[in-house]
């Protein structure tokens, strides 16, 4: 019968055939087509209880599974290979099992029971392979259920089962650390073991026992003596063939000693002096000339700065590392560049000695190597060396793959910040980093590259002018292009200036500024947060470039109709700038205070953007519940300030203007739509006021000034003195006859700059006065900027208001002291 | 320890995969998939270790094979090339002079021997004579306990046990 039946079904092909039909197979599609043929048999094969060709089945199976194939219906056929008494059976069961189960499945709890009785077996093979698959596929309740088995045979005096066994309880604690307990006892005497393969396994468990729990650690710190005994004995016990590896004796051993001396010695003074001797032995007398020497250095470097050793030995180590970085192995270069980047913090200064060997790994072929070298780099820079660095830096910048660059950028101006010898090589160099590193730069670095420019008021013309000749040079790259606009909208009356030393000065027409400006701005393929800065910067021009406003005005008017909100929001703006409210223009677009000190981060720019909103918007509530303070119906006073802005803003973002109520809230929404706007994508740092809120920043910092701008009453002429003219435009707050707030401007129409200007205000006892700060303390010549200030002045008994100046200036090095009565006040203010 | 380690032939096929941690079968598969890509993508003047999630990959290409091993943060990466090479020294002495064939046509004697070699991503024995006499040993074994069995087998009759 049997006879028969097996006549009549095909012997199944053999595993040498199957390997070598599917490597014939000339497709994948051909190669599937046999794959699913050959499982069809098989799965016909183990639906039949075939016994005489499951073993070769599942090898089969095996093989298909390899090539990515499924094969968990071979699982439960695993199990009854594992049950068989043949021991090919058994062999290829344990394997099937190993690389088809895993804890995860449930099928694998079956084998358990197979494991115990194979764990006990007389024959140590069987019992090796029971253990070999124990070590794989180890799951939480297999440890708990044969814990007891393997700790019973880690006690075998057969050290080939005893290796196994101390490797299948090093696997069952990683999984269970409380089993460690059990294992303690039998784990202490294994160290006296003559055998490699026990004494490295047990150094394995012993390691893992003391990274597991400290109390055992401090139980194994007294196996110092002996551990340093075995590695005495392994480097000065002659050759031994059996565990030499290229003339050094057992490198797996003595790495994993190391290791174990290092957890023992961490922190424990001690133990470190006692393997002192050792490890400087060690380090000394290993042979260098292969990979394997190295990585037993590799492992003592490791290990001298993982314990308290002596500083003789921790410069042994660090030189040790200098010296794999000269090694013709790129392998050892890598390991270590990434070991001294772990150990730069605690010997900075055993690693400075070594800097030039490692900004030469910069220029590594391999870019593995030169990703570490760099991020040494950044580590070694100091107050000392930041000229030379910088140098090599920036020239690895130039030529360092894309992936490099922007972090590259961020981490240079960051040390730049931190270490720059003076403000002129600061600058220099974020100029360097803003033309070299292209568009690869991040937003941050343009925030930082802003403020840098902004408060480093005796390098405005220099720094102006360099960026001119950046851009013009190149218009494409987008953070430079939004630094240089910002800079010369802001600073552009000095980009001809002459007192730049050692610079060739720049002669350049107004309408050549502008120009360059226009084509970045008609470029398309600048950003829209560049097109933003461009557009405020040809604003800010207008009152910069007297002669040429009819122009920018054409320009920044041709952007009403843009089809982007926020540049068309822009023009509209500032074309009523042009127009309704021109005699505000020039207070709007004074220079802008100094930018208060920024974060130097590199956090991603969204929420910092938000944050710089919600910075924003605190501080100019703020700013105006304090000039309001005294009023009492603050609403309505607010509420005129913000129907300026809203009417400004209003015909460009038919945003509903809420005309009554909290006008702080309307401006805040305000200032949160234009935030929500800005396209996320833009990975670019907004910074508080180089931006879209440029033209809000103005009105924030002199809130007054635009309660002024709606005022009907005459301006009065305070002062008017050797080019000096002070002028106050008076307004009564919330119409109140107690209240007045007034405007002081100041301009220059003299030939030269005045300096150190101060103006104070005094006014009769009747009267309050408030001064707040002013705008500037420097009135250029030429009418070509001024200084406001806003007074505000509480007049409870409506009495006719008389007030007395002080203005001290310099000019051309001589201080000046005037005095002056203001008394021509309009009686409207009080009456 | 070592967490698992794979046998890829240049054209990107897996060759041998042994896995000394848990994962499911389809992590397994694109965990295999995305390090035989990044390993072929290296150029051969790069040095053999990457990072990769919060594990070291070392790799080495033997003739068409790469062997790749990915350890954990702690491990001497340096120490991991010498368990590959005394892994290939091993299958060299086995199968003589050892190449990818060998490894296609005995893909479980490769898994035997690493199975002697290593145990649990640790290594069990530091001998290269002490494996290869255990896995000379267990041949003998796998040898004896096929005997019985004629070569009658390979024709579909029934020899032995089952034959009744």
């Amino acid at each position: 019968m049997n006879v028969l039946k097996a006549v009549s079904t095909p012997v199944p092909k053999r595993l040498r055939d199957l390997i070598r039909e599917i490597r014939s197979s000339r497709t994948a599609a051909d190669e599937r087509a046999v794959v699913n043929k050959e499982c069809a048999t098989i799965r016909d094969s183990f639906r039949d209880q075939d016994n005489t060709y499951r073993c070769r089945n599942v090898a089969k199976l095996l093989y298909i599974h390899m090539l990515g194939y499924p094969a968990h219906f071979g699982q439960l056929e695993c199990m009854k290979l594992i049950a068989s008494s043949r021991f090919t059976d058994k062999r290829i069961g344990y394997l099937g099992a190993m690389l088809l189960l895993d804890e995860r499945q449930d099928v694998h709890l079956l084998i358990t029971n197979s494991l115990k009785n194979d764990l006990s077996h007389q024959t140590q093979y069987i019992q090796s392979l029971a253990l070999c698959t124990l070590g794989a596929i180890c799951s939480t309740e297999m440890s708990r259920d044969l814990a007891g088995e393997v700790e019973k045979m880690i006690k075998s005096s057969n050290a080939y089962i005893k290796k196994k066994a101390i490797l299948c309880a090093f696997g069952i604690i990683r999984k269970v650390p409380d089993l460690m307990e059990m294992y303690i006892p039998a784990t202490r005497s294994l160290l006296n073991e003559k055998n490699h393969g026990v004494l490295l396994t047990a150094v394995c468990l012993i390691t893992e026992m003391s990274e597991k729990s400290p109390d055992t650690l401090h139980h194994f710190r007294k196996l110092v003596p002996q551990l340093v005994r075995i590695l005495k004995n392994l480097i000065m016990a002659g050759y031994s063939p059996e565990h030499d590896v290229s003339g050094v004796s057992d490198p797996f051993l003595q790495v994993k000693i190391l290791r174990l001396l290092r957890i023992l010695g961490h922190n424990d003074a001690e133990a470190s002096e006692t393997m002192n001797d050792i490890l400087a032995q060690v380090a000394t007398n290993t042979d260098t000339s292969k990979n394997v020497g190295h990585a037993i250095l590799y492992e003592i470097v490791l290990t001298i700065m993982g314990i308290q050793s002596e500083a003789g030995l921790r410069v042994l180590a660090v030189n040790i590392l200098g010296r794999f970085l000269l090694n013709n192995d790129k392998n050892i270069r890598y390991v270590a560049l990434n070991t001294l980047l772990r150990v730069v913090s605690a010997d900075y200064n055993a690693v400075q000695r070594h800097r030039t060997t490692i900004v030469d790994c910069l220029k590594d072929p391999d870019i593995s190597i030169r990703r570490r070298a760099i991020e040494l780099s950044f580590a070694l820079i100091n107050h000392n060396n930041v000229r030379g660095m910088m140098k090599e830096l920036l020239l690895f910048l130039e030529t360092c793959d894309p992936e490099f660059k922007s972090d590259c950028c961020s981490n240079i101006v960051t040390a730049a910040a931190k270490y720059s010898p003076n403000k002129r090589w600061h600058i220099d160099t974020v100029l360097k980093v803003l033309t070299t590193a292209g568009n690869y730069i991040k937003g941050d670095v343009v925030t930082i590259a802003i403020q840098l420019v902004s408060e480093t008021s005796s390098l405005h013309a220099y720094s102006v002018q360099q960026l001119f000749r950046a851009l013009r040079s190149d218009i494409t790259q987008q953070p430079l292009a939004q630094v240089a606009a910002w800079c010369i909208g802001e600073y552009g009356e000095l980009i001809n200036s002459n007192n730049v030393e050692d610079e060739e000065p720049l002669h350049v027409t107004e309408d050549e500024v502008i120009s360059l400006l226009e084509r970045v701005l008609a470029n398309n393929n600048s950003a829209v947060v560049t097109k933003e800065y461009v557009i405020t910067a040809l604003m800010k021009l207008s009152s910069r470039f007297s002669s040429s406003s009819m122009r920018l005005k054409q320009i920044i008017t041709l952007y009403g109709s843009s089809t982007n909100v926020e540049l068309q929001q822009r023009s509209v703006e500032y074309s009523n700038l042009f127009s309704k409210f021109d005699h505000l223009r020039p207070a709007l677009l004074e220079h802008m205070p100094l930018i208060e000190a920024h974060p130097h981060s590199i956090e991603s720019g969204f929420n910092e953007k938000q944050d710089d909103l919600n910075l924003l918007s605190d501080s100019f509530s703020r700013n105006i519940a304090r000039t309001s303070v005294p009023t009492p119906s603050l609403p309505s006073e607010n509420g005129g300030i913000f129907e300026y802005l809203t009417n400004g803003i209003q015909p460009a973002t038919h945003i509903d203007t809420i005309k009554t109520g909290g006008g702080a809230v309307d401006l805040l929404d305000l200032l949160g739509d234009i935030g929500s706007d800005i396209p996320p994508i833009h990975n670019t740092v907004l910074p508080p006021v180089n931006d879209l809120l440029d033209s809000f920043m103005q009105p924030v910092a002199h809130p007054n000034n635009i309660v002024n701008g709606t005022s009907t009453l005459p301006v009065v002429t305070a002062f008017n003195k050797e080019g000096l003219l002070i002028e106050f435009f008076c307004q009564r707050a919330n119409n109140d006859a107690t209240k007045t707030v007034i405007n002081m401007k100041a301009t220059n129409s003299s030939l030269f700059p005045m300096v150190d200007f101060v103006f104070q205000a005094a006014v009769p006892k009747s009267f309050q006065l408030n001064l707040q700060s002013p705008s500037g303390n420097k009135l250029l010549p030429n009418n070509s900027g001024n200084v406001t200030q806003v007074i505000q002045l509480s007049n409870p008994q409506k009495q006719p208001i008389r007030m007395r100046l002080r203005i001290n200036y310099t000019q051309n090095g001589k201080a000046v002291n005037e005095m002056g009565e203001v008394s021509t006040f309009p009686p409207e203010l009080w009456q | 320890m070592m967490q698992f380690m794979l046998l890829f032939s240049r054209q990107g096929k897996l060759r041998l995969q042994k896995w000394f941690v848990a994962y499911q079968d389809r992590t397994k598969k694109k965990i295999t998939r995305e390090l035989i890509t990044l390993v072929l993508a290296r150029k051969p003047k790069m040095c053999s270790f990457l990072e990769w999630k919060d594990l070291k990959i070392v790799y080495k290409r033997y003739a068409s094979l790469y062997f790749c091993c990915a350890i954990e943060n702690d491990d001497n990466e340096l120490l991991t090339l010498e368990i590959i090479h005394r892994y290939v020294e091993l299958l060299d002495k086995y199968f003589g002079s050892v190449c990818e064939l060998d490894i296609i046509f005995n893909f479980e004697k490769a898994y035997f021997m690493l199975d002697e070699f290593l145990l649990g991503g640790e290594v069990q024995e530091t001998s290269k004579k002490n494996v290869l006499k255990a896995i000379a040993a267990q041949d003998l074994l796998q040898e004896e306990s096929e005997e019985p069995k004629s070569f009658l087998e390979d024709f579909g009759f029934m020899v032995g046990s089952s034959g009744t």
